[in-house]
């Protein structure tokens, strides 16, 4: 009898342990051994830190400050990764700079996972990558969390949610409430880059060069004001809605009105002729990581000092005033140097026909 | 940026503008044909500093405005149906018909995808032949050649699961339409020029002699506009109504002709209701008998579009250029962005609409 080779790989069955190892399982969201392996292998390695290493139930923080700041977000983007950044970094510097904004330097936060059974392991992997490194870029501790596994078509992929405490460096910005006449807007940069960035991906537009989304972490120049003294009188991150949205509320808490002034807008110009060719307002699409500040007229050459230090702020640009009402909350001067009512999108912002 | 800073330069601008004060001596009443001049007339404040010295109407030019709400229905109705997806521009979803706009319906669960160019959706049809793809072909003739060219290929790529919703609209008819109205106040128009583009302006001709109004084929950044109003000004000054066109960077007199072609070949002219506006008599487009099996109405046994039956608003009026869309008793009450009532507001093209987001003294007063 000929000896014969038998080749073992070819006996197991290779198409359940394919997909056991590429693309993760419900099993992984049960909360026994998968769960303690998805841990121990990719979250532990990547987020360790003493608080997180205790795998308690809850973290168990130390904080020196009388005052903390608390917000959670919850992250769902189509696609997952867009130039610019990914679903890991947004749900770090959204969270962080909602911290900022708000006057706190942020130090813990949670991070919760729901996962689409059959997502690629290098998907997660890659995600898991950018969040690790957000976090350490943004100085942030990753304390607590959870996982959970949810049958195909239950999400799209993948949703983060965090959750995140920051102390409070000296005092909250006052808010928009206390708003006075002749106060400056400032934007820390161009704007429209996160939501025309969103687009292109999701709808395979192209665009050339691509516009690329502005996620970044705001919190040092924030940090640097108020160190400096110049604290705004309002700080607000101008995600979904865009710059326009924020005007609105300020101007409605103010009873006051918002003019700013087209020309002065920091916009790029792939953002601009994608604005321009789909009938969209670049006021109205999403930032990640610029801001809108109100300050008083005095603090307004300091306050573009400091902001001009920090890349992240290094194109800020004062782009209108506070000013006793007008017939609508927030007025643009466009070109030809009248007021004009500037309208609050509705819904998400639609592309038009022609 | 190019082919628009140079439209847009605040120094020019106010020079011409102060040039077509001077030459106005009466409150001529002109109308802008285009929901996309409309939109820039208002955007730029080029109305409010005419109003004092001009009368500037706006006509029935937003085509997602007059798609029958019939249509919409349609399309919603199409799209629930199991392996069928609905394919349609963006601006099309927040349309209310009867029933809804084609956004409720997508939260309900209809199937619907919005694209950017017809193509796509064929392109959607090749790479799911398992479901049937609708294309809701919205628009004047602008786009008209471009669902034409969808279908084309779609037939050349032998898909059959490929066909399109047509709601498509013709401009000059409408025109038409304005001017033989009895209440009509119009005395000059300005013409569409993206629509221009690609019909050319020569059909305008027999429009001018037999209305004696002016036409001045115009495009739609600031400049564009004013210089198409100084021209159709001076025109109505002049007692001497003509065709000219203001907007020859993008526009030739006999227009694009391979687009022309292309219409001609897969769609015949046909009466059609406009909404909020009433049957127009060559007011549409529809699929040629030739290529009925690309007709989703035939495909799927839909009744052809009717002209619902008009609610309360002065729709009409304000797209006849008779009223402003203020002097309507429901506009900013009944009638918003939000909750529409008539054509003109359903859009952000349409001159209620852009009335309500650039004139209107809101919340803050309240």
């Amino acid at each position: 009898m000929n000896n014969v080779e038998i080749d073992i790989t070819a006996l197991s069955c290779p198409i359940p342990a394919e997909t056991e190892h590429e693309r993760i399982t419900l099993g992984y969201g049960e909360g026994g051994y998968l769960t303690r392996k998805f841990i121990r292998e990719r979250l532990l390695p990547r987020f360790d830190n003493p608080t997180l290493r205790q795998l308690g139930d809850a973290a168990i923080l130390n904080i020196d400050s009388r005052r903390i700041v608390f917000t959670t977000d919850c992250y769902t983007v189509t696609p997952l990764f867009f130039p610019g950044g990914d679903i890991g970094k947004l749900a770090i510097f959204g969270t962080v700079n909602d911290l900022a904004v708000s006057g706190a330097i942020p130090r813990w936060l949670s991070l919760s996972l729901v996962i689409e059974e059959g997502l690629a392991w290098k998907t997660l992997d890659r995600v898991l990558d950018s969040i690790q490194a957000a976090a350490a870029s943004a100085c942030v501790m990753i304390v607590t969390g959870d996982t959970k596994v949810v049958p195909r078509g239950a999400v799209d992929q993948l949703f983060i949610t965090t959750s995140g405490i920051g102390e409070l460096e000296a005092t909250a910005p006052p808010g928009p409430e206390l708003l006075r006449d002749g106060d400056v807007l400032i934007a820390s940069g161009p704007i429209g880059c996160h939501g025309a960035s969103i687009l292109c991906a999701r709808e395979h537009l192209e665009f050339d060069p691509i516009p690329t989304s502005d996620c970044a972490d705001v919190t040092a120049p924030l940090v640097a004001l108020q160190r400096a003294g110049v604290a705004p009188r309002a700080i607000r991150d101008a995600t979904r809605g865009g710059i326009a949205a924020i005007l609105q509320e300020w101007a409605e808490s103010s009873r006051r009105s918002c003019v700013i002034e087209e020309t002065l807008i920091p916009l790029n110009a792939e953002v601009r002729s994608l604005c321009e060719l789909l009938g969209l307002d670049p006021l109205h699409l999403a930032n990640e990581g610029t801001f809108v500040l109100a300050t008083a007229p005095e603090l307004v050459e300091q306050t573009m000092e400091i902001l001009h230090q920090h890349a992240v702020s290094s194109r800020a640009t004062v782009i209108g005033k506070i000013t006793p009402r007008r017939v609508a909350p927030v007025m643009v001067v466009r070109g030809i140097g009248r007021e004009v009512v500037l309208d609050e999108p509705i819904g998400a912002p639609l592309p038009r026909i022609c | 940026m190019k082919f628009m800073d140079e439209y847009r330069q605040p120094a020019l601008i106010q020079r011409n503008l102060a040039e077509l004060r001077q030459a106005i001596t009466r409150r001529w009443v002109i109308m802008d044909v285009c929901g996309g001049q409309t939109h820039s007339l208002l955007r730029h404040g080029l109305e409010a500093a005419l109003e004092d010295v001009l009368e500037l109407v706006h006509g029935p030019g937003c085509p997602v405005c007059v798609t029958p709400a019939e249509a919409i229905d349609a399309a919603a109705e199409l799209a629930r149906r199991p392996n069928v997806i609905v394919a349609s521009f963006g601006d099309m979803l927040r349309v209310p018909g009867q029933r809804g706009s084609l956004l409720q319906a997508r939260a309900e669960g209809a199937k619907i995808r919005i694209v950017y160019s017809p193509m796509d959706a064929v392109e959607l049809a090749a790479s799911q032949p398992d479901q049937q793809v609708v294309f809701f072909g919205v628009g004047f003739e602008t786009t008209v050649p471009a669902t034409a060219l969808a279908l084309l290929h779609a037939r050349q790529r032998g898909l059959t699961n490929f066909s399109l919703l047509v709601s498509h609209v013709r401009v000059e008819p409408a025109m038409r339409a304005v001017m033989q109205s009895a209440e009509t106040r119009v005395q000059g128009f300005l013409a569409a020029g993206h629509v221009c583009t690609v019909t050319g302006y020569e059909n305008y001709h027999s429009f001018v002699a037999e209305f004696s109004v002016p036409v001045v084929v115009t495009g739609f950044e600031p400049l564009d506009l004013i210089n198409g109003l100084f021209e159709c000004v001076q025109s109505l000054e002049q007692g001497q109504p003509r065709l000219s066109n203001q907007y020859e960077r993008s526009v030739s007199p006999t227009g694009n002709l391979h687009a022309q072609r292309l219409m001609e070949q897969v769609y015949e002219i046909v009466d059609t209701p406009w909404r909020g506006f009433g049957r127009i008599a060559g007011g549409g487009l529809a699929i040629r008998p030739e290529f009925c099996e690309f007709d989703a109405r035939v495909r799927f046994q839909l009744a052809d579009a009717v002209c619902s039956s008009d609610v309360d608003c002065r729709s009409k009026e304000v797209m006849l250029g008779v009223i402003k869309p203020p002097e309507c008793p429901l506009f900013g009450n009944q009638c918003t962005p939000e909750t529409p009532v008539g054509a003109p507001m359903v859009s952000s093209e349409g001159a209620c609409s852009a009335y309500y987001r650039y004139s209107r003294s809101n919340e803050l007063t309240s």
